[in-house]
């Protein structure tokens, strides 16, 4: 039984890496200020290009990097639109999830079908064979590390750094920030893009670590849970943690359940992600002051300078 | 340094030269994609974007492959308009089809002519009824319709799937999921023998002008007009934000669910798992393309849907993968976007004059 | 003339489609009588000077897939068998597909078109095509059509199908033999008899060897889903599962699988370059054969519209090689699939019980086609509910 429970814990946390990714990326967006509902986009342009370059260079690392390098390179775009052009930050958006849709589908084409050599779970000597807490604390792949590095480093940077203060400011009041003298529209520039660097990763994962070969749509809806995730942990990096967990499980408790052989028929499992994505966004969004308090006020509004 | 200034009213001639100046560029683009992929760009364009229009079966195919689009695409358009992001449409296409093809699931020996109205009756409340449910969250709980909406499109599709291979699976279907096939009366009449064009496309095409109409002379289409401009000032006018929300989910939900009966009793026939090649989302880039206006979607309808027909010419004649048609939908919203700038603002050049100021 | 040209092309397209002979027979000896079946056809029609076209006037044939050709599985398999007939034909053939066309509305437009566009036999390669297919044969009576997997014909549609289920059955007794913890996961796309009867097959096969085996079975609900595939095939093996089996189209169970060393069946082709170590053999759809013999039906106007469901009999269903196993079972394995394949061996030989314990099969008797056809029920031993 125990082995059971640390197995499942065990591919829990994988299921969860990849929503870590894009979650954390675009938490710092949406703190300054900026609704980006491309990460769907941002996450399967990450998994292609990851996983081609992969795949030509031999090198899942290399890929690795093309991943966060083309999530960046497709923000950018939205960035553009949204701050430059100060088109709609939803209809940017979803433009961006149609668009790096059909793109990774056009670059994957020739992949379909070909295989890598994924990036391998560490192994270290002792900690990993210690029962329990070894396969747990010390059996996974470098990924789930560096997830749990980059959030970490978010809430330390949004809590206690000068520039994380200035971030969340620029997001609460753009017009005040920039009164202050600060860089109001480049500033956002670079949260849109670490949101593209983190959904590229967390695209990167899927291609590279979860399943190394390339589908289309392979994300299957993780980009709209990320954005979910970010709502459900009211823009707070330690909740993103456990709502990754907990959504990452729910998936796999539900499989879980069909293996056992519970009888309850497999559609109404498969549709709990969703429906508790639904009622945890009621359960949190109904306390309308909590919503207010930690939202960034200026969460979807475009930002023109004065003069 | 060039300015921008805001643009007291939205300029007509910007508003409507944008889409087609997109579609130019889009049309640009993909000719150097063609380039790039070592096709002939000229040809390709051709297959793409005007083959389809040149032969009458074509032409029934643009207008059957529009018809749930601009559909949707005007029911969403209200909603877009006000700033309501209902993005589930997919799903409520789904429930109308479930709610409404449900009714011949039941009656299948009807042979009353009563059975096809009655389903597109049926079919609208099932997509007001999916619809509700962001509406009712949104307006008691604050909880965000994007998410809620898009997130009852995959229940609605499981929904379907338990459905179809489950209670309402045919008898006589060797257990293979879908439902019995549609009695005849429950079956959309065609328009012209041989070819796919049905009444339902007729329905399609009256309701962009019906919704202009709406728009333009009612009070409704007044308000919510209105709460799209400038919100704050509508609050202070009376305008209720909530009245808003129902209003334009259930507009979307409803024609949304009416496309998707529509298509189960025209298309397809029954009811089987994949009843919607994604027709929810693609409205979106409809809606956007058209410019939230209902003859707009009518137009940007047709030109999206010629792209699917000549996507699948491409495939057949010049072997392009099916890929680029998605592409292309989203490169032409981006520059749709991109020019949206220059309908709310005017560029302002550096002039003596305003440097003297 | 006609003949000796045929004969080179055929010399020189055997080395083309070697690797296509490997994979997807193993040495299949009924292949290469088809192959001489087909040329002599072949021969006998040319010199009648029966089809004397001009390449301008090829037969065109046509396909609809519902998936990506690279999907190294149902679409990739077929995409095989199309290329068969290029190579075999490409003199007088030439063959279209359109891929990733939904099952819905657009598949009877995309079918039409094929039809539209001068095709005389067109291959629709999913279940849901399946009354798009009968529409759009109404509107073109002198096309010939082909269903893959339905159950309705029509004078100018017919249906066929592999009895992948023989193959089933025989990983079932490899897995039985190999398991160490007597419980194999199965992960299942739809409940639809197809897949039923793969589940049932495959218990028959492991039950034959060790009566105590155990199926867990998740159903995914796609085709082709990799995460989610390969987040069952985790599932699977974190509740013990240590052989796996799949009836969906992505490698990524297997390669979940080879991740944790844990021995895995392919699906549709051979997959054995997604896991070197773990694959121990692979259910192969060789459509090719039944394409080149309908395409020659048609250039010889002897096609008649009809239901072909065929085993490894003659060809449709075959093994990859018994890889990463010990030799005896691997020789078990084979001699299984030999008497199927001469037909000594039926997997559904009763007694065969459901999971109530009714008798559905009496003792020495075999299940008929109709009960296959639509089987809808689980045998005894079987540890899952099936979805209604």
């Amino acid at each position: 039984m125990t082995e059971l429970i640390i197995a499942s814990m065990m591919t829990m946390m994988t299921a969860a890496t990849p929503l870590m990714f894009a979650a954390t990326g675009e938490l710092i967006c949406e703190r300054s200020g900026v609704l980006n509902l491309g990460v769907e986009g941002m996450m399967l342009i990450g998994a292609v290009f990851g996983f081609a370059t992969a795949a030509v260079t031999g090198n899942a690392s290399l890929g690795l990097l093309a991943a966060g390098a083309s999530g960046i390179l497709a923000s950018l775009i939205f960035a553009f639109l949204t701050l430059t052009m100060l088109s709609n930050q939803v209809a940017t958006g979803l433009a961006l999830t149609i668009f790096g849709t059909g793109l990774s589908a056009l670059v994957g084409f020739d992949y379909v079908g070909e295989t890598i050599d994924r990036i391998a779970a560490i192994h270290l000597p002792v900690l990993s064979d210690l029962p329990v807490v070894g396969p747990l604390l010390f059996g996974h792949d470098p990924l789930v590390y560096l997830s749990f590095i980059l959030l970490i480093g978010v809430a330390l940077f949004l809590n206690r750094s000068r520039w994380g203060m200035i971030l969340k400011a620029v997001g609460d009041s753009d017009v005040s920030a920039h009164a202050i003298g600060y860089p109001v529209v480049l500033i956002r520039y670079a949260a849109v893009a670490f949101g593209g660097l983190m959904a590229g990763l967390g695209g990167g994962y899927l291609s590279l670590v979860y399943t190394p070969l390339w589908a289309e749509n392979m994300t299957a809806g993780r980009g709209w849970i990320a954005l979910a995730l970010v709502v459900f942990a009211s823009w707070r990096p330690e909740r993103v943690l456990f709502g990754a967990i907990l959504f990452g499980g729910i998936t796999i408790l539900q499989l879980n359940a069909q293996a056992a052989g519970l009888g309850i028929p497999a559609a109404f499992m498969s549709m709990l992600p969703y429906i508790a994505t639904i009622v945890v966004l009621v359960l949190i969004s109904r306390d309308v002051v909590r919503i207010r308090l930690n939202a960034p006020a200026c969460l979807g509004r475009p930002f023109r300078a004065e003069r | 340094m060039l300015r921008l200034e805001p643009r007291s009213t939205q300029s007509f001639a910007a508003a409507w030269l944008s889409p087609v100046m997109a579609l130019v560029l889009t049309a640009i683009t993909g000719g150097v994609i063609f380039l790039a992929m070592g096709k002939d760009p000229s040809t390709a364009l051709y297959i793409y974007f005007i083959e389809p229009l040149t032969t009458t079966s074509g032409l029934s195919e643009v207008a059957v492959k529009a018809g749930p689009l601009i559909l949707i695409g005007v029911g969403l358009s209200f909603g877009f308009r006000a700033g309501v992001w209902n993005i589930g449409a997919e799903g409520q296409y789904i429930a109308g089809a479930i709610v409404g093809g449900g009714l011949a699931v039941y009656f299948y020996e009807s042979e009353s002519t009563l059975l096809l109205p009655a389903m597109l009756v049926f079919g609208m409340l099932g997509g007001m009824a999916w619809a509700a449910v962001p509406a009712l969250l949104k307006t008691r709980f604050n909880a965000n319709e994007i998410l809620v909406s898009l997130m009852l499109v995959y229940v609605a599709e499981l929904l379907l799937v338990h459905l179809v291979q489950g209670p309402w699976r045919n008898p006589q279907g060797w257990g293979f999921p879908g439902t019995r096939m549609f009695p005849d009366v429950a079956i959309m009449p065609l328009l012209f023998s041989g070819k796919r064009a049905h009444l339902g496309t007729l329905i399609t095409l009256a309701v962009p002008f019906i919704a202009w109409f709406i728009l333009a002379q009612t009070r409704f289409g007044f308000t919510v007009r209105v709460f799209g401009s400038a919100p704050l000032a509508a609050r202070h006018a009376g305008v209720h934000g909530h009245r808003i929300i129902w209003h334009s989910l259930l507009i979307g939900g409803g024609l949304a669910g009416l496309a998707g009966v529509i298509e189960a009793t025209s298309t397809i026939g029954q009811l089987m798992p994949n009843i919607s090649p994604g027709y929810g989302f693609t409205a979106i880039i409809v809606a956007f393309l058209g410019r939230l206006h209902p003859v707009g979607v009518l137009l940007a309808g047709i030109a999206i849907a010629v792209t699917y027909i000549g996507g699948e010419g491409a495939q057949i004649s010049a072997g392009l993968p099916k890929a680029v048609t998605g592409l292309f939908q989203g490169i032409i919203l981006f520059y749709l976007l991109a020019f949206d700038l220059f309908t709310r603002y005017k560029i302002i050049l550096p002039s003596r004059r305003t440097a003297a100021q | 003339m006609h003949q000796r040209v045929w004969a080179a092309r055929s010399g020189q397209n055997d080395n083309r489609s070697k690797d296509f002979t490997l994979t997807n027979t193993g040495g299949n000896t009924d292949m290469k009588k088809l192959l001489k079946l087909t040329t002599v056809m072949l021969t006998v029609l040319l010199s009648l000077g029966a089809v004397t076209q001009a390449s301008a006037d090829k037969l065109k044939v046509g396909f609809i897939y519902i998936g990506p050709p690279g999907d190294h599985g149902w679409t990739y398999a077929h995409d095989q068998g199309r290329l068969m007939i290029d190579n075999m034909l490409g003199d007088h053939v030439e063959t279209t597909f359109v891929e990733g066309v939904p099952e819905g509305p657009d598949a009877d437009r995309a079918i039409a078109k094929l039809a539209e566009t001068g095709h005389k036999l067109i291959f629709t390669t999913s279940f849901g095509y399946m009354e798009p297919t009968l529409k759009v044969a109404k509107r073109f009576p002198d096309v010939k059509f082909e269903h893959a997997t339905g159950y309705k014909q029509a004078d100018n549609v017919s249906t066929y199908s592999a009895r992948f289920y023989e193959g089933r059955y025989v990983q079932g007794q490899i897995a039985a033999k190999i398991s160490k913890s007597g419980v194999i996961g199965y992960i299942a796309s739809f409940p639809i008899p197809e897949v039923v009867r793969g589940i049932n097959a495959f218990m028959l096969g492991a039950q034959s060897i060790n009566p105590d085996m155990k199926v867990k079975v998740v159903w995914v609900y796609s085709w082709f889903d990799p995460p989610k595939e390969a987040d069952a095939a985790k599932v699977l093996m974190d509740q013990g599962a240590d052989i796996i089996t799949q009836h969906t189209d992505s490698t990524a169970a297997l390669q979940a699988a080879a991740e944790r060393g844990i021995y895995a069946f392919g699906q549709a082709s051979d997959m054995i370059q997604f896991a070197q170590d773990t694959q121990l053999t692979a259910i192969l759809d060789n459509w090719g054969p039944y394409y080149v013999k309908r395409t020659v039906d048609v250039l010889m106007g002897t096609w008649s519209s009809g239901d072909t469901w065929d085993g490894m009999g003659p060809g449709m269903v075959g093994m990859a090689p018994f890889t990463n196993m010990p030799s005896d079972i691997a020789m078990m394995a084979r001699e299984t699939a030999e008497s199927i394949r001469t037909g000594a061996f039926h997997p559904f030989t009763g007694p065969i019980n459901n999971q109530a314990g009714e008798e559905v099969v009496a003792a020495g008797e075999t299940a008929d086609d109709g009960m296959l056809a639509g089987m809808n029920f689980y045998v005894k031993g079987v540890d899952d509910k099936l979805p209604q």
